[in-house]
């Protein structure tokens, strides 16, 4: 006998420990089957079941227990996996962490039904990222580009613009070659306070891309259990959208740092063994199952792209947190205060940043077949440019050579007015002129990553003119 | 077959209660979708089991059936060119975009075979029975063995033609006169090495086209490396580069624990690449193992052994193979986890206690051997390590230096720069490189060994000047040593960085590898002379030919190797007007 559809058990639980509770079970049930915890205050708390034995099984809740008692808590069992009620009104609805509609509007008339926890993405089926997003701005598009289908987080830290930068990507963003009607942008706002949720809300309406978003937002407030599931029903969301309506998507994940705590939070009151500053040991595989569900897939139209944003601790890039986001995404934009002070905008430290699907999008095919050289004579130039900045440090620029001085004015031009953007987004064409202009600075015989017709092209034709 | 019933489960870890004889590590199939799983624990009527996939769904009272056997994967001639998870089970079939647990396609493919015995014949483990290759699609010939722990006397083998791997082919009869049936492919336990006749002291080089490696820092066919670095210090690349280029006749890839675009990446490229010796397809003499981060873990934990047992088959056919690894961090953590779910005491940083005995059983299967049916065959074996943080003092690192004989450490401030390959010539080493000495002196550089030495501590005599430049400036430097930072520069420019994406420079053959020493040590030796009879050395900084040097590896071919003849003219042409300058100036 398995039936199993609203099933209720009333006055069986026998133990109630931090988020899980103890029910004795008369009902078949399996592993990881959702169910709702109603307490006497009939109040509604999604729950899953973590453990299972033959008389009794142990259910997460993923909201906090307070308030429940042993009398009185009856437990409602669903009979399937948590799973999200999608259909092609959810663009323009703004939701909580657990999917709940909370604009004030009716609820979305449901197609499907999907599971949150999402399916592996076969490596075999996955399309190859290649499609070149242009986002307007210079030191992505023209140093780590984006790709369509990659994911590539921000390593941000607090009172940094990040918020700004995502939002002109999320604007900004469009292929070069054809126009893209259907494009959509999915939010998830991870244990964010009112106003920047508000904020974010704001400047997606100003740039009138709130018809075609999906909100999510986990406020501060809401419980820290809750907060594992909201990027979860935001990305169940943005496969739907993709894989289902054949859209473009972008996910913009913010703040995975309050992620990473919730998960200490809750794997601590799991009594599990802790690993690196406290967090778990499954931390890597547990945001692998996030950030993996980024791609393409062969024969279907759609893609989802995420841009997750992290405040690293400290600025410690090597905290488990950006640590591990490194190691599973593929690449990062790391934000850097130093040029936030100096009134550089958008502040993206250009070294520690980095773009593993850059060179399938770029190059001859793609962008222009100059562009690969032209991003690594840049870097190559800048990383010089840091080092005889230590060495000005200590030495002072008088005890600099000729040579070394240039890269200095190199380094202060490319801050300035390369990665500076006073006016806005700028294609790619102008990013790479500007790109070019600023190596004139630097003699010939230091653009040892440039081919001789590289720079007969692009570097003596201006003062060949003059 | 063996019987159990489910008491108990949490998450990839269940109890079932048995009277069968389960044996530990023996695989089983658990529930109506008969989802893969290994016995870790016995007690009483209890057997613990760690599952392989997701057990959402599982409820007390499942089944669970013994495989009678330990974990074990099919091997056989349907393995090169196709990709396949964890678990060597087949990632292809139509409409399988995602995942399902427990969901296995059979393979159809078929195979032309050619019998090479014939009743009456003696066989042993290892020896080959038949050649086959692929019907419908073009593929490398392959040999298929008896397998390891089989022998007997030939009764029956079937005629030439196209046979399924799982057919059988073969009928022996062994020493206790019972018949053996023999397939084309047959299982092999993934966790126990497969036997050899003995094994060879290493060499000689594994040939990667990478001049950083092959001229500095080489491995010998049957040895093993690693290469650690932190996130975005190229660890993929460079792996997938030495997979693109080194001579190996197989290249197992095995990606554990990495990303699923990464392996799309393979997927798309390898297919479209062409071998540089033969002309077909690399990925007709590939196999991958496609364990993506999000896939199960207890699954990654097997995968590497997976891996290592599918190279060994082919190392037993009698060919090279090479395995890169892409991260055994990442396998070390599966460990971690699963050890942690058991209630096991932990080690340093939350590591069992065994992950050193792991890793050294994972290394030592990489050999030179003579195999079982008297062949040479050897099995290369290279390792990611992904150190948390960069830090290389961690636990992974750590023990798996102990059990390697060469240390790729990758360098964040070299990929920073794009300088790549990122691989730090201080802190690397090769204890390989001393054997291999022989070799490239026979291949025409009889003053290798002498080279590579000059470069090593050119480079290290960098590092201390620049330290020394950050005090006085470098304009304080005599000019003897402004000399040497000069070479040094030049050597990483010229010589160690190597554009994986550049046509011309992506593979570099040895006589080219050559060719760029000899020159630069000629350079080396010009220059310091120069110096000595007093030129100033902003003029050798000035020289055409410097450019020329920076730029040579992805200026010249490795099919156009007589232009360095024009370049080292070059060279002697710049320094002869040098010194006529100078004494025209003085």
């Amino acid at each position: 006998m398995t039936i199993r559809a609203d099933l209720y058990l009333d006055d069986a639980v026998t133990r109630i420990e931090g988020p899980l509770v103890f029910v004795r079970r008369r009902v078949e049930v399996g592993l990881n089957e959702a169910v709702e915890v109603i307490g006497s205050d009939g109040r509604v708390r999604l729950g899953r079941v973590a453990a299972l034995d033959e008389s009794f099984m142990t259910i997460e809740t993923l909201e906090s227990t307070s308030g429940l008692s042993m009398a009185g808590t009856r437990i409602r069992l669903i009979g399937a996996p948590i799973t999200f009620a999608l259909g092609p009104g959810i663009l323009g609805r703004v939701f909580d962490g657990v999917g709940r509609v909370t604009d004030g509007g009716p609820p979305v008339a449901a197609l499907v039904k999907a599971p949150i926890d999402g399916a592996i993405i076969n490596p075999l089926r996955r399309a190859k990222p290649e499609d070149f997003i242009e986002t307007g701005i210079s030191a992505i598009d023209l140093l780590d580009s984006l790709v369509r289908g990659q994911k590539l987080p921000i390593f941000s830290g607090g009172g940094l613009p990040h918020n700004r930068l995502a939002v002109e990507i999320a604007l900004h963003a469009r292929l070069r070659s054809r126009n893209e009607a259907s494009f959509a942008i999915v939010f998830a706002g991870i244990g964010v306070p009112y106003d920047q949720a508000e904020a974010f809300r704001h400047a997606l309406e100003e740039g009138g891309a709130l018809g075609h978003t999906a909100l999510f937002l986990n406020l501060a407030s809401d419980s820290s259990a809750q907060r594992l599931l909201t990027p979860r029903f935001a990305l169940t969301a943005a496969e739907y959208l993709a894989y289902q309506e054949g859209r473009h998507v972008l996910v913009i994940i913010t703040d995975m740092t309050n992620y990473c705590e919730a998960l200490r939070e809750v794997s601590a009151s799991h009594g599990e063994i802790p690993s690196r500053k406290g967090y778990p040991g499954y931390m890597y595989s547990d945001l692998a199952t996030l950030y993996e569900r980024a791609g393409r897939i062969h024969g279907r139209p759609g893609s989802v792209t995420q841009i997750p944003i992290l405040t690293m601790p400290a600025d410690d890039i090597t905290h488990p947190i950006p640590d591990l986001t490194g190691y599973i995404t593929e690449g990062q934009i790391t934000l850097d205060r130093k040029l936030d002070r100096a009134g550089i905008h958008p502040p993206i430290g250009v070294l520690p940043s980095l773009s593993r699907l850059m060179k399938d999008g770029i190059g001859a095919g793609f962008t222009h077949p100059d562009h690969p050289a032209l991003a690594n004579q840049l870097y190559a130039a800048y990383a010089r440019t840091m080092g005889v900045r230590l060495l000005a440090g200590v030495v002072g620029a008088e005890g600099l050579t000729p040579t070394d001085r240039l890269f200095l004015e190199f380094g202060q031009s490319f801050e300035s007015r390369f990665l500076a953007q006073p006016d806005g987004p700028r294609t790619l064409e102008q990013s790479m002129e500007l790109g070019w202009s600023l190596l004139t600075l630097l003699p010939e015989s230091e653009l040892s990553r440039l081919s001789d017709e590289q720079i007969h092209h692009h570097l003596r034709k201006p003062t060949g003119a003059v | 077959m063996n019987q159990a019933v489910i008491r108990w489960i949490s998450g990839p870890v269940l109890r079932a209660v048995t009277h069968d004889p389960f044996c530990i590590h023996e695989s089983v199939q658990v529930g109506a979708r008969g989802l893969l799983g290994e016995v870790i624990r016995m007690q009483g009527d209890e057997i613990t089991i760690q599952l392989f996939e997701d057990g959402t769904g599982l409820r007390p009272g499942d089944p669970v059936a013994g495989q009678g056997m330990p974990l074990s994967v099919r091997l056989g001639p349907g393995l090169l060119g196709h990709i396949f998870d964890g678990l060597l089970r087949s990632l292809g079939g139509e409409g399988r975009d995602f995942l399902q647990p427990g969901l296995c396609v059979t393979p159809t493919e078929r195979f032309h075979m050619t019998p090479l015995a014939e009743p009456g014949r003696i066989l042993k483990g290892g020896d080959p029975f038949a050649m086959v290759r692929p019907v419908g699609r073009e593929g490398v010939e392959q040999l298929c063995l008896i397998p390891p722990d089989q022998a007997g006397e030939v009764v029956e083998i079937l005629p030439g033609g196209d046979y399924g791997e799982e057919e059988i082919v073969c009928r022996l009869q062994d020493g206790q006169g019972l018949i053996v049936e023999i397939a084309l492919s047959h299982p092999w336990p993934v966790r126990r090495p497969r036997p050899v006749e003995r094994r060879l002291p290493v060499g000689p080089p594994l040939l990667t086209g990478q001049r950083v490696l092959d001229s500095l820092f080489p491995v010998a066919r049957g040895g093993k490396a690693m290469v650690p670095g932190g996130f975005g210090t190229g660890k993929t690349v460079l792996l997938e580069t030495i997979a693109k280029w080194c001579d190996a006749d197989v290249i197992v890839y095995l990606g554990c624990g990495e990303r699923g675009n990464e392996m799309a990446g393979v997927l798309d490229e390898f297919p479209r690449l062409e071998d540089p010796r033969t002309g077909r397809p690399l990925m007709e003499r590939m196999v991958v193992i496609a364990n993506t981060s999000n896939m199960p873990v207890a699954a990654r934990e097997a995968s590497v052994y997976t891996g290592i047992t599918v190279a060994e088959y082919f190392r037993d056919q009698g060919l090279k193979v090479a395995l890169m690894a892409d991260s055994t961090s990442r396998w070390a953590e599966a460990l971690r986890e699963v050890s942690g779910r058991l209630g096991e005491l932990p080690g340093e940083a939350g590591y069992p206690a065994y992950l050193s005995t792991r890793l050294a059983e994972f290394y030592e299967r990489a050999a030179r051997v003579i195999t079982l049916s008297g062949k040479n065959g050897s099995l290369t074996v290279m390792g990611a390590v992904s150190p948390p943080s960069s830090d290389f003092s961690e636990p992974v690192t750590i023990q798996t230096k102990r059990y390697v004989r060469n240390f790729w450490a990758l360098d964040r401030k070299r990929a920073q720069a794009r300088f790549y390959p990122a691989i730090d010539p201080i802190t690397s080493y090769s204890e390989d490189a001393e054997t291999l000495a022989a070799w490239w002196s026979q291949e025409g550089a009889p003053d290798w060994a002498r080279q590579r030495r000059r470069f090593l501590t050119l480079l290290e005599e960098q590092t201390r000047l620049e330290r020394m430049a950050r005090i006085l400036g470098k304009d304080a430097l005599p000019p003897g040593q402004r000399l040497t930072l000069l070479c040094a520069e030049l050597v990483n420019d010229g010589f160690l960085r190597q554009s994986a994406f550049s046509v011309k420079d992506r593979h570099a053959s040895p006589r080219k590898q050559i060719r760029m020493m000899g020159l630069l040590i000629r350079f080396m030796d010009r220059a310091e002379g120069a110096v000595a009879a007093g030129v100033a050395v902003e003029r050798i900084v000035a020289l055409p030919v410097l450019r020329r040097l920076q730029r040579m590896g992805e200026e010249i071919a490795d099919d156009e190797l007589e232009r360095f003849d024009g370049l080292e003219a070059m060279l002697e042409a710049d320094f002869g007007a040098l010194s006529a300058g100078g004494e025209q100036g003085a």
